[in-house]
């Protein structure tokens, strides 16, 4: 019943994947989380539309699109790939890109609200003592907003773990490199006598969704302890 | 040291229109709730932009609308204190107090750290969260907090606001003993008159957005016709006295000021200290005659100043005792039967006289 060397191949790609698509789209999202919570300017609301679009429309699209601007022949792709001679197109690189504009509107709503629900008086008195903008945004708003950072990258995660139709379409589903867990479990259910297989891949989707849910758990309250001085927990 | 200000400012419907001045010691910016004091330490703060006008803290402008300084908030260095003492959440006491210190170009002072913790009593919270502070306890982190980001003005408002009676006479005597070693002018915004008469030096009148006048504690207080705009403060005289005598055995400390002697119980101060002692114009009833066999202990002769408008049956009289004027409240029918009138020579019956203040501080 031990994982065999092909599972341990999908699974490591997967956590690859989602791993780096999150550590990149962790620092955008914060500032664009908090230009959101706290800047007003013309076109605010279409950009807002905009950062929320993958999560409305259908995943093949934006792995469509995705796929004309970073492919090889793309204005984005072609560009990388004549400055930087890095291509995204059919690798790993481009499946945790893909996860990474997936999951960006559920980290940037976690992070935003959490901006939105810090007191502004609180860097208004960190102002009188000195802090300027970015002193400010660094001691006071980053620290408090960090249950809600959490939970982004937790959310981002887990999706990207689970992230199909714009990887598939992008950077199809290459074993060893654009193979991850849902595009495995797919193939062996494309597969005559596949169904254990699948199965198997499953369970193991479900431990690691379930380890992933626990850990954001104990981090968020672990984080609200150490913010507030007490269990969240206490209130309820 | 002196802080200048002129400045307007349209908020909605209300504006603010406001100049003053406030030198050493402690400043009372004091007036009902929405006179606009808020705003004008938030102006002070560079927290709201004044429209026109500027704001001088030792000759040096932090604010001027002509010439388009507006030195931003983390440059002015004043000290604020707010209303809900707003101490960051996710740092303990030490944190909160160390905060400025992150921001400060220019060395610590050596033992300025333990000497607020000396002062405001801080040195057994250093670790615990605000969240498991009490009120009182929280106020005074944030007092510390604001010294030590070595202000050059300190702003308190309202700072015993949320705080019930026994927090706040707790409260009370740490601000007045910053008041005396510390050196920094404070402006402090409150609208009950016990904290202001108790603390003041100085104390600006603010109504409806103005400052209507501005001024010593015993000047404003006293004055019959800023009455109905200090609005709380129940008409009455406030006089600066010092501690003469003590005597053991009846409790009784003999105060003299500029105008006669006081004998006042319970006092808790020693033989030449200053004090500031207040009595209400329905402490004092007047005699044309001094009365003999009467239990009253303090009969001062005088000469009537001013009797005043008929407030509904009752008039308040103003009588001149030496540099002082006393204020007495007494029926219209009285008055009449007596015959008060300006110039004539009264005794003021004193009943009680109520002590504000162990010190004069900064003055």
């Amino acid at each position: 019943m031990g994982i065999t060397p092909e599972e341990l191949e999908v699974l490591g790609l997967s956590l690859k994947v989602a791993f780096w698509s999150v550590l990149v789209s962790l620092p955008v999202a914060v500032a664009v989380a908090y230009l959101l919570a706290r800047a007003n300017f013309p076109g605010k609301t279409l950009f807002d539309a905009a950062v929320h679009l993958p999560l409305v429309l259908p995943p093949v699209v934006v792995g469509y699109l995705l796929l004309l601007l970073f492919g090889k022949h793309g204005p984005i792709g072609s560009w990388l790939d004549h400055w930087f001679g890095f291509t995204v197109a059919f690798r790993w690189t481009g499946a945790a890109l893909a996860a990474a504009i997936m999951g960006f509107p559920l980290m940037i709503r976690a992070i935003r609200l959490s901006f939105e629900a810090i007191d502004r008086k609180l860097e208004a008195a960190a102002s009188t003592l000195g802090a300027g903008r970015i002193g400010v945004f660094l001691t006071v708003a980053l620290p408090l907003a960090l249950p809600g950072i959490v939970t982004g990258v937790l959310l981002s995660f887990a999706r990207g773990l689970g992230e199909f139709g714009a990887t598939i379409t992008f950077v199809s589903n290459i074993p060893g490199e654009t193979r991850t867990l849902p595009l495995a479990i797919y193939t062996y259910t494309q597969t005559p006598a596949g169904d254990a297989q699948a199965l198997r891949l499953s369970m193991i989707a479900i431990v690691l969704s379930l380890a992933a849910l626990f850990v954001s758990e104990v981090l968020v309250r672990r984080a609200t302890r150490r913010i507030m001085g007490h269990d969240p927990e206490a209130r309820h | 040291m002196t802080l200048k200000l002129d400045i307007e400012r349209r908020l909605g419907a209300f504006r603010l229109k406001t100049a003053f001045e406030a030198g050493a010691g402690l400043t009372a910016l004091f007036g009902r709730s929405g006179a606009g004091k808020t705003s004008v330490v938030n102006a002070i703060a560079g927290i709201l932009r004044p429209d026109r006008g500027r704001i001088e803290i030792n000759g040096d402008a932090v604010f001027d609308g002509e010439r388009g300084i507006d030195v931003p908030t983390p440059q002015r260095r004043i000290g604020y204190v707010f209303q809900e003492g707003r101490l960051f959440p996710h740092m303990n006491v030490r944190q909160n107090l160390r905060y400025a210190r992150l921001f400060s170009r220019t060395p610590e002072q050596a033992g300025q750290f333990e000497r607020v913790l000396e002062l405001l009593g801080l040195a057994g919270l250093l670790e615990r969260r605000p969240g498991n502070l009490s009120g009182g306890e929280k106020q005074r982190v944030a007092i510390g907090r604001a010294l030590l980001s070595s202000p050059r003005l300190l702003l308190l408002d309202e700072p015993l606001a949320a705080l019930d009676a026994h927090r706040k006479s707790e409260i009370l005597e740490y601000i007045e003993l910053m008041r005396d070693e510390v050196r920094i002018p404070i402006l402090y915004v409150s609208h009950a008159v016990e904290e202001v008469v108790r603390l003041a030096d100085t104390v600006v009148l603010m109504s409806a957005g103005e400052a209507v006048a501005c001024g010593t504690a015993e000047e404003i207080m006293g004055r019959p016709d800023l009455r109905p705009t200090s609005g709380t403060f129940e008409g009455g005289a406030v006089i600066d006295a010092k501690v003469v005598g003590q005597d053991m055995q009846y409790d009784l400390a003999t105060l003299a000021f500029d105008g006669g002697t006081l004998m006042v119980t319970n006092v808790d101060a020693l033989i030449g200290e200053p004090v500031r002692v207040r009595i209400r114009a329905r402490d004092v009833s007047i005699a044309l005659e001094r009365p003999r066999r009467i239990s009253i202990q303090n009969v001062l002769g005088g000469n009537i100043a001013e009797v005043g408008p008929d407030l509904g049956g009752i008039v308040d009289v103003s009588i001149t005792v030496g540099s002082v004027t006393l204020r007495s409240r007494v029926t219209q029918r009285s008055a009449h039967q007596l015959g008060l009138a300006p110039g004539l020579e009264v005794y003021a019956l004193i009943k009680a006289v109520s002590l504000d203040r162990r010190s004069t501080g900064a003055g």
